[in-house]
């Protein structure tokens, strides 16, 4: 059974998964772990967002990558709506450990059942001339299919560092998750802040969705299997630490392609999911952690 | 209402139940009550440790397939009589809210919440993964040929059901009237103020999660008699978890009222949407309500009767 192939074939296809799942974390790690704001929905709007390529790819013939860009802004502008209602309705009224989590569940079975409602349940997929493509690098094999994702994702990441640490408003946001009350003083609106950062949480999830179609078909249900998996990785990487993120992922991507290989897809799911027990019970601040 | 009241309702809702199954032949209502009375018992069970306490539980599927799981194991290892499936199931399940009562000593809110859902994915990758009990093919279990005293298995689950309800809502109100309740709210308000008060928050929590998660396995244990072929996605449908926690929200936390008038409402709605759409757009429903719920009535129904009430009298 054990053969170095099998193992360095698993443990590339674990990064290149691994670079993906950093994708689909950005969203949390922005509104989870510097906003406080519970959004198990993020697995649902990426799910969305993977319709919406799908959508850009069938019936327009564009590029998933370039409908999940194209999307954007449209998502950009759901998360300010959905920001806007949280606010109002559970943040303002600081009710929103309860209340704000069941409203976000509530969002996951909307989203869920419009898309089975109106494209059923059978898997959809996109299609792009790369797609089935490889790339041979000496002993190493890069399926196209992997391989694009995981650079679109690094990409994504490094956009979102630098947005963070070099803008004025990405400094903002840092500000806001570190001191609320210090940010009025300045003359800030944390409100507006965190809109921003919501809505660029919930736009990552459009790129995130057709990078999540572009590696293999989906269902509307898919997404509940990603819950467990960002937020593992938002507490693994500790919180709202991009770099920590990444690393997260990619530990993460690895040991879920090792399973998976070694003892059967069937428990891969268990690998992630454990891992957040594990680390929730033991250390919460995460490997990365403040 | 009196607690003496409250009791005579009670057995005359059983001996109506068991009157009812000597009258009405059609099988179908049996399946439907069965299931909206299951989340009298789930969403009364959530509510013990959610409602009362402010620990959101998004793993009450786990529960219920732990003692769905558990029974039929024993079904299929000693056939073990249905009493005993009953309490099997409640006490592992118990167990298994006594271990999650441990981790709010490290996770609080919405850590909590996560875990319990990791735990619910852990524990269905297990039973897929488990031979003995059909892994992901699923399971048969055979009905008992004859039940004593009832023409039909169908019609003696449903009594059970019944039975299980009201002891699950008078687990919730004695607790909620007992120094217990009042310990439980005051973590849900202050957990670090309590403690300083002396309330012993951590006993309160483990009774509270114990309680809760026993009640769920004795809602589960019935399960593979009543599907004879369960499967782990049914039996850890993400359904329960959301309508174990949706139907408190649209009834009201703060009472063991709420629970029952959210799960009779809603679970009746989901029902009759069922069969006359479709059970995609019964969720979709769920999901909207929810929504609506949490935004513009943070008090449930209850909540609204009271202040209407309120009014009223002004």
């Amino acid at each position: 059974m054990f053969s170095l192939d099998l193992l360095t074939d698993a443990v590339v296809a674990g990064i290149l998964l691994g670079g993906f799942y950093a994708a689909v974390s950005l969203g949390i790690t922005l509104a989870f772990g510097l906003l406080d704001i519970v959004n198990i929905a993020h697995p649902a709007f990426v799910i969305l967002g993977a319709y919406g390529a799908y959508v850009g790819n069938s019936r327009l013939g564009l590029d998933p990558i370039v409908a999940g860009l194209l999307g954007m802004p449209v998502f950009f502008l759901l998360g300010m709506v959905v920001y806007r209602v949280y606010y109002a309705s559970f943040e303002k009224r600081g009710d929103e450990s309860l209340r704000g989590l069941v409203f976000f569940f509530g969002i996951i079975f909307i989203i869920e059942v419009s898309l089975l409602l109106q494209y059923g349940v059978d898997y959809r997929s996109v299609d792009a001339a790369y797609l089935g493509a490889t790339l041979e690098l000496g002993p190493i094999t890069l399926p196209f299919r992997l391989a694009i994702p995981f650079a679109v994702a690094l990409g994504l990441t490094l956009l979102l560092h630098l947005f963070l640490s070099r803008t004025f408003w990405g400094r903002a946001v840092k500000a806001v998750s570190q001191d609320h009350l210090a940010l009025r003083l300045m003359g800030a609106s944390p409100v507006r802040v965190k809109a921003l950062a919501f809505a660029i949480a919930i736009a990552t999830a459009s790129v995130a969705g057709a990078l999540l179609i572009m590696i293999g078909p989906i269902e509307p249900s898919v997404g509940r299997e990603y819950i467990g998996r960002v937020f593992a990785i938002a507490v693994l990487g500790g919180m709202g630490s991009i770099g920590g993120t990444l690393a997260a992922s990619l530990i993460l991507g690895v040991l879920e392609s090792l399973t998976s290989t070694f003892y059967g897809p069937s428990w891969a799911l268990a690998v992630s999911f454990g891992i957040l027990l594990v680390v929730l019970a033991v250390r919460p601040a995460g490997l990365f952690g403040r | 209402m009196s607690g003496r009241v409250l009791l005579a309702v009670a057995v005359a809702l059983v001996l109506a139940a068991v009157a009812l199954t000597r009258v009405l032949e059609n099988q179908y209502y049996y399946f439907a009550t069965y299931v909206i009375l299951q989340y009298v018992v789930l969403a009364t069970a959530w509510n013990i440790l959610g409602g009362y306490t402010g620990y959101v539980n998004f793993g009450s599927a786990a529960f219920f397939a732990t003692g769905a799981y558990t029974a039929a194991v024993l079904i299929k290892a000693v056939a073990a009589p249905f009493p005993v499936l009953l309490v099997a199931g409640g006490l592992v399940a118990g167990l298994l809210g006594l271990g999650i009562g441990y981790l709010t000593l490290r996770l609080r809110g919405v850590f909590f919440a996560i875990a319990t859902l990791a735990l619910a994915v852990v524990l269905q990758t297990l039973v897929v993964n488990w031979g003995y009990v059909g892994g992901s093919r699923g399971i048969y279990t055979l009905r008992p040929a004859r039940v004593p005293f009832f023409d039909n298995y169908v019609e003696f689950l449903f009594v059970v059901m019944v039975v299980l309800a009201l002891g699950a809502l008078a687990t919730a109100r004695w607790i909620e009237r007992s120094w217990i309740g009042r310990g439980l709210v005051a973590i849900r308000d202050n957990e670090e103020a309590a403690e300083c008060m002396g309330v012993p928050t951590l006993r309160l929590k483990l009774v509270a999660t114990t309680v809760s998660g026993a009640l769920m396995g004795v809602a589960g244990a019935p399960f593979p008699y009543y599907l004879t072929y369960m499967e782990p996605t049914s039996a850890f449908n993400l359904d329960y978890a959301i309508n174990s926690l949706a139907m408190p929200m649209i009834g009201g936390t703060t009472t063991w009222v709420g629970p029952l008038v959210g799960a009779v409402l809603l679970g009746a709605a989901q029902q009759v949407a069922t069969v006359t759409i479709s059970s995609a757009l019964n969720l979709l429903i769920v999901g909207l309500v929810v929504v609506a719920f949490v935004i513009l009535a943070p008090e449930g129904i209850v909540g609204l009767f009271r202040r209407w009430r309120a009014r009223a009298r002004a």
